[in-house]
């Protein structure tokens, strides 16, 4: 058996489960902060065989869906500008702004590219000389090194028509603010496992060591995550908050210093909007004055209007754990997948999305709303 | 032929398009029907029902691990045709050429068509070729249309499936869906995962041999098998309940899924069928299915029921349960 596929040995889930619903911890809440983690409990059906009183909660761990209606009408803007490509990663393409999506933008005849990674965009950037290419920079501290490669490369190659909209953000300050809030309790938290693969395991300390929350770091393998829930409980159990990095098979408890310290060399860190939580300080990446070359938005000084959220659409609320997807009243009615009001049904690590394509009770749900 | 690459003047009508046709279709596509020269191919009266179908292919690029787009559209229109139990008799070819595309590219993917065609048994009986300018397609799109017999006494529906039916998978998924992403990003595996583009034609003739009372084929291509369930599960009015640990796929394609974020019951398949059989058929079916190469790793990856029509879920390798839905839109690689 490969090692992977020893992650997913059906045998092994059934004692994991037993000693899962032994524990007693009396109902408990956990979340996931990591979208990917969100996706890969629905798709391996873990909700449905965990007991009642363990409830999974869904974070803010979607890049695409933490991007604020603001940063996404600069994109659109951005991309209606004489001589620009905006190039973004796909699930942008469709997420509503204030007025429209890039999908929309596209459709008006203003080119914008899916890339798959920045070296897509470098690559546009040596193709199209007389050209501006701007990255539409999303995502965390995992997707932050490869925008931080692009503009050293960039800078080595002598391009002058590659630039960066970077609205990425860090997991850390938004876990705190989330926290700081106090709207939801959670009584523990999966980590997340790439994210933690380039900021290291001990990153997450001051989950146990300031909130009194344990961590689990997980990853993205079904036994992974039921290992995570049950290292979570045993420290509930026992009235422990700790750190377990059970995702060490790829997770340092430093992480990779090298891929941050291509990130330190060319962000710094910014106050950073996001949906659901507005302003959070210190919590975005800005290209570093040496590198404004490089900066869209120091290149491209544009005026966009005041941004407007969908009034119907709780994707705020669902970001930080107060609604779950199916307590929207637009969720699978007047907001699909191929008609999203926000951004968690359209981004595939978006939770409503999850719920949506994964979740018996949501379809019966929704149809039982189509046939009243 | 003098030219290299291909000029509006190909798709003119004129000396230079008969060049084209007679240097370059005319002896890969050879056969009595296209030998004639008419406009049209003439079939012989034929015992059982006519069936039809086309399709396009737009695919980029143009060449994948295991394949090309001449290849596929071959396959591609012989399954369409197989899956509704017929017999091809014969296929059209319709090419629409982008002006500057490599005679040397097109020569080597009619060589594919007609190596494709002629293993099939299947000939190209009449085509058509326009060239439009710089920009006007990309490079090479490909219609191919074809036309079958059905036998007397089988009828394949999509909307047959009942309540209590085996679903019968023939081979392994995904394969053609991470070929042509791993080609279109340029990602390499260590063991490169190859199309499975493969006519199905004699497996399905030996199927129905086996059963006739073959309830529902289709073979499970862009939207992969997570759609096709979707299209069955609503067009019968049946639930669906299917085995994740079933399902055959193999740890390289497996792999690429994971690194990617994707999920393989909705990546593309060239060389699959999945059938809805009376339970009755269905050891004896999975027994002939695999005595054929096309066949090798058939399955029993579910049941239809009567519960929850219109819906299709998966028992999950730990015990759980999920929906599988109906896909939308492309489907994209994880961001982080």
């Amino acid at each position: 058996m490969s090692v992977l596929a020893s992650f997913r040995d059906s045998s092994r889930a059934a004692p994991l489960l037993e000693r899962i619903r032994a524990r007693e911890t009396g109902p408990v809440a956990l979340m996931e902060f990591c979208g990917g983690h969100t996706v890969a409990i629905f798709r391996s059906g873990i909700r449905s065989v965990l007991p009642e009183h363990i409830r999974m909660l869904s974070g803010p761990g979607c890049p695409v869906c933490v991007t604020s209606n603001m940063d996404l009408d600069r994109a659109a803007a951005l991309a209606k500008l004489p001589g620009v490509i905006l190039t973004t990663y796909g699930d942008m393409l469709k997420v509503p702004g204030s007025r429209e999506s890039l999908a929309q933008v596209r459709a008006q005849g203003y080119p914008v590219e899916i890339v798959y990674s920045t070296l897509d965009a470098l690559r546009l950037a040596g193709q199209h000389p007389d050209k501006q290419i701007v990255f539409f920079a999303i995502g965390f501290e995992t997707t932050a090194p490869a925008a931080a490669a692009a503009v050293l490369q960039a800078r080595a190659r002598g391009l002058k028509n590659f630039s960066i909209c970077s609205v990425m953000k860090l997991t850390i300050p938004g876990a705190r603010a989330l926290l700081d809030m106090g709207e939801v309790r959670v009584q523990g938290v999966i980590g997340p496992g790439h994210v933690s693969s380039i900021i290291g395991a001990d990153a997450w300390r001051f989950l146990p060591d300031v909130y009194r929350v344990p961590v689990a770091i997980s990853g993205f393998e079904p036994l992974d995550i039921l290992a995570s829930i049950d290292a979570l409980l045993a420290m509930l159990e026992k009235g422990n908050a700790d750190l377990a990095n059970l995702y060490s098979r790829i997770v340092k408890p430093g992480g990779n210093t090298k891929a941050w310290g291509a990130v330190t060399e060319v962000f710094e860190t910014c106050a950073s909007s996001w949906r659901g939580f507005g302003n959070i300080p210190d919590s975005g990446l800005a290209l570093r004055p040496q590198y404004a070359e490089y900066d869209a938005e120091h290149r491209f000084p544009i005026d966009i209007p005041d941004s407007v959220e969908h009034p119907a659409c709780r994707c705020g609320e669902v970001l930080r754990g107060v609604i779950e997807p199916v307590d929207c009243k637009v969720f699978g009615t007047a907001c699909t997948p191929e008609q999203p009001l926000g951004p968690c049904m359209v981004s595939s690590e978006g939770s409503c999305a999850a719920y949506y394509n994964f979740h018996q009770s949501t379809h019966t749900k929704t149809r039982h709303a189509t046939e009243q | 032929m003098k030219h290299t690459h291909i000029l509006l003047a190909h798709g003119s009508g004129g000396a230079m398009m008969h060049d084209l046709i007679n240097d370059l279709f005319l002896p890969a596509f050879d056969n009595a029907e296209l030998r004639k020269g008419n406009d049209q191919a003439v079939f012989e009266k034929q015992d059982g029902r006519l069936a039809f179908t086309t399709d396009s292919y737009v695919v980029q690029p143009l060449f994948f691990p295991g394949g090309c787009i001449g290849d596929l559209a071959v396959h591609g229109t012989i399954n369409d045709l197989a899956v509704g139990g017929a017999m091809p008799l014969g296929l059209s070819v319709g090419m629409i050429i982008e002006e500057g595309l490599e005679i040397d590219t097109l020569r080597r993917i009619v060589q594919a068509m007609h190596t494709a065609a002629r293993d099939a048994g299947v000939p190209i009986v009449t085509g058509d070729t326009k060239v439009v300018e710089r920009g006007g397609c990309d490079k090479l799109f490909i219609n191919t249309a074809g036309i079958g017999v059905i036998p007397d006494g089988v009828h394949i529906d999509g909307g047959s499936a009942r309540p209590g039916d085996a679903i019968l998978l023939s081979g392994r998924i995904g394969e053609h869906g991470i070929a042509v992403m791993s080609e279109r990003r340029g990602v390499r595996f260590s063991t490169p995962v190859v199309t499975d583009s493969k006519p199905l034609h004699r497996l399905v003739q030996r199927m129905l041999a086996v059963c006739p009372d073959i309830r529902v084929m289709r073979d499970p291509t862009r939207g992969g098998l997570g759609a096709t369930l979707n299209e069955i599960a609503s067009q019968s009015t049946v639930g669906i309940e299917i085995n994740e640990e079933a399902l055959p796929i193999t740890a390289e394609v497996q792999g690429a899924c994971d690194l990617l974020g994707l999920d393989p019951l909705y990546l593309a398949n060239e060389g699959a069928l999945v059938a809805f059989v009376p339970e009755t058929c269905a050891d004896a079916l999975l027994h002939a299915m695999r005595a054929m190469p096309e066949g090798e790793y058939a399955c029993h990856i579910g049941n239809t029921i009567a519960d929850m029509p219109g819906l299709v879920r998966m028992k999950t390798g730990i015990g759980g349960t999920r929906v599988i839905a109906m896909p939308s839109g492309e489907m994209l690689p994880r961001i982080c």
